[in-house]
């Protein structure tokens, strides 16, 4: 657990400073990222699916991982 | 319907469903698309076979809400290698009914999810909620997510038998744009259990002299878990965009908890579209782990140490997938009110190798080993 509060408050301390850094990826070059195909979770009910195939026969769980996105498409 | 040893008895599955299932595909200042998707799924190997559907329904307003909806069946029969050495041939259905509503301000998605799973001898309930918050630009995505699972957990050998299980999941992500083709996603979650964590039915395999493993074993002894499960997994992916419309896909995952067991795993991906409207998909992944310090395939005498389990998850094994998936756009523009429809089908061919867990079914046991093929068909509209 001491490990998460660690994370916890360095992610705290880049909400604070994320006024002042400039995108360094331009909205009009991110037609790659916006392609579909660039999506973690592309199919949520297949990926879902699958995880829980590995959830019960691996002794591992957890950060299964890659879902959401930060493409800044829009 | 026969009584067996449970297969499937993974506490948390639901815990880490609905996290997967509920958390929104967060892109920067937007709500996950609505869709909807109609999927059957088969996995077939180890003498096991399950199968069902699973229907998802997502709808927003298109401002700042949107809800989703899962129902999920596994319909499970066979006899797996437990059952054949501790029980006899079973069948049994799980319904998993899971539904979610993320609430978009500015560049804050936040998340609240319920699920609850249902079969004859475990019933879960999950609760979940996560927020994720768009930075630098839409450049970075962080998420913070909490889910408490409170399952109970019955005996169809014993009307009277009932434990219960605690489950909490904490839960840290970053999504990074590295450049205007590479995308990178951390993953981190630290995971507590506390209960009654075994299967009710398995038993540890003893030799029947302690001095003499010549004199041959049974399956007289039940496992002994500890009542507490604390671990820790970090993953990170990546996503890169080739030149000619392509995408390689790449990720590692390392897993530790206070059961003594570690496991990396890996697994790399292409994506590629042909003629227009097909995308095909190739995945590789091999996962390996240690055995739970407490697992043992043959123990000299009951009562050998406090705990004991012979479950072969928590042995020392590895396992390799290979999987393809096609995808077919089947309206080119739209039609009415249905602006994309895809058709899908999924193969995976899973093989697992146990180190040192064993047959039990022959004179000389060896390791034991099988294969699993995994088919999914699915059709998702978007509108």
């Amino acid at each position: 657990m001491k490990l998460a509060g660690i994370l916890f408050s360095t992610l705290l301390f880049l909400l604070g400073g994320c006024s002042s850094v400039e995108p360094w990826v331009k909205p009009y070059e991110r037609a790659h990222l916006a392609d579909p195909i660039m999506s973690f979770g592309r199919d949520p009910v297949a990926d879902s699916y699958i995880s829980h195939i590995y959830q019960v026969r691996e002794g591992a769980r957890g950060a299964e991982g890659g879902h959401g996105g930060g493409c800044g498409c829009n | 319907m026969g009584v067996g040893v449970g297969v499937t008895r993974v506490p948390l599955r639901g815990l880490l469903l609905a996290l997967v299932l509920v958390s929104p595909a967060v892109l920067s200042g937007i709500l996950p698309e609505d869709r909807a998707d109609v999927l059957y799924h088969s996995y077939n190997g180890g003498g096991v076979e399950v199968t069902g559907p699973s229907y998802l329904v997502r709808k927003g307003d298109n401002k700042n809400f949107s809800a989703s909806a899962n129902y999920y069946t596994d319909s499970i029969s066979g006899a797996s290698i437990d059952v054949l050495t501790q029980g006899s041939a079973y069948s049994e259905q799980r319904t998993q009914l899971t539904g979610g509503i993320d609430y978009l301000h500015a560049d804050t998605t936040m998340t609240v999810g319920y699920s609850n799973s249902d079969e004859s001898d475990y019933k879960s309930n999950t609760y979940n909620f996560s927020i994720g918050q768009t930075l630098f630009g839409g450049l970075t995505t962080v998420t913070l997510g909490y889910a408490y699972g409170d399952d109970d957990v019955f005996s169809n050998v014993d009307p009277g038998f009932k434990r219960a299980a605690e489950h909490r999941n904490y839960h840290v992500s970053l999504t990074q744009v590295l450049t205007k083709d590479l995308l990178l996603s951390l993953n981190y979650d630290a995971i507590t259990d506390e209960g009654y964590l075994q299967n009710p039915y398995r038993r540890v395999r003893v030799q029947n002299d302690s001095l003499d493993p010549s004199a041959g074993w049974n399956f007289n002894t039940p496992e002994i878990y500890p009542d507490t499960r604390t671990s820790n997994a970090f993953s990170a992916n990546f996503m890169y965009y080739l030149p000619y419309r392509a995408v390689i896909k790449a990720g590692y995952r390392y897993y530790t908890d206070d059961w003594d067991i570690k496991s990396h795993n890996a697994e790399i991906g292409y994506i590629h579209p042909l003629w227009n409207r097909w995308i095909v998909e190739f995945n590789y992944r091999y996962y390996q782990q240690t055995e739970a310090d407490f697992y043992s395939d043959l123990f000299q005498f009951a009562n050998q140490q406090n705990f004991m389990g012979r479950d072969k998850e928590l042995s020392k094994f590895n396992d390799n997938t290979l999987g393809v998936t096609l995808s077919y756009d089947v309206f080119e523009h739209g039609w009415g009110y249905v602006d994309k429809a895809t058709l899908n089908f999924t193969y995976s061919r899973i093989w697992f190798d146990y180190d040192n867990y064993t047959d039990a079914r022959q004179a000389n046991p060896s390791a034991y080993n099988f294969n699993a093929d995994i088919f999914q068909m699915f059709a998702s509209i978007w509108y």
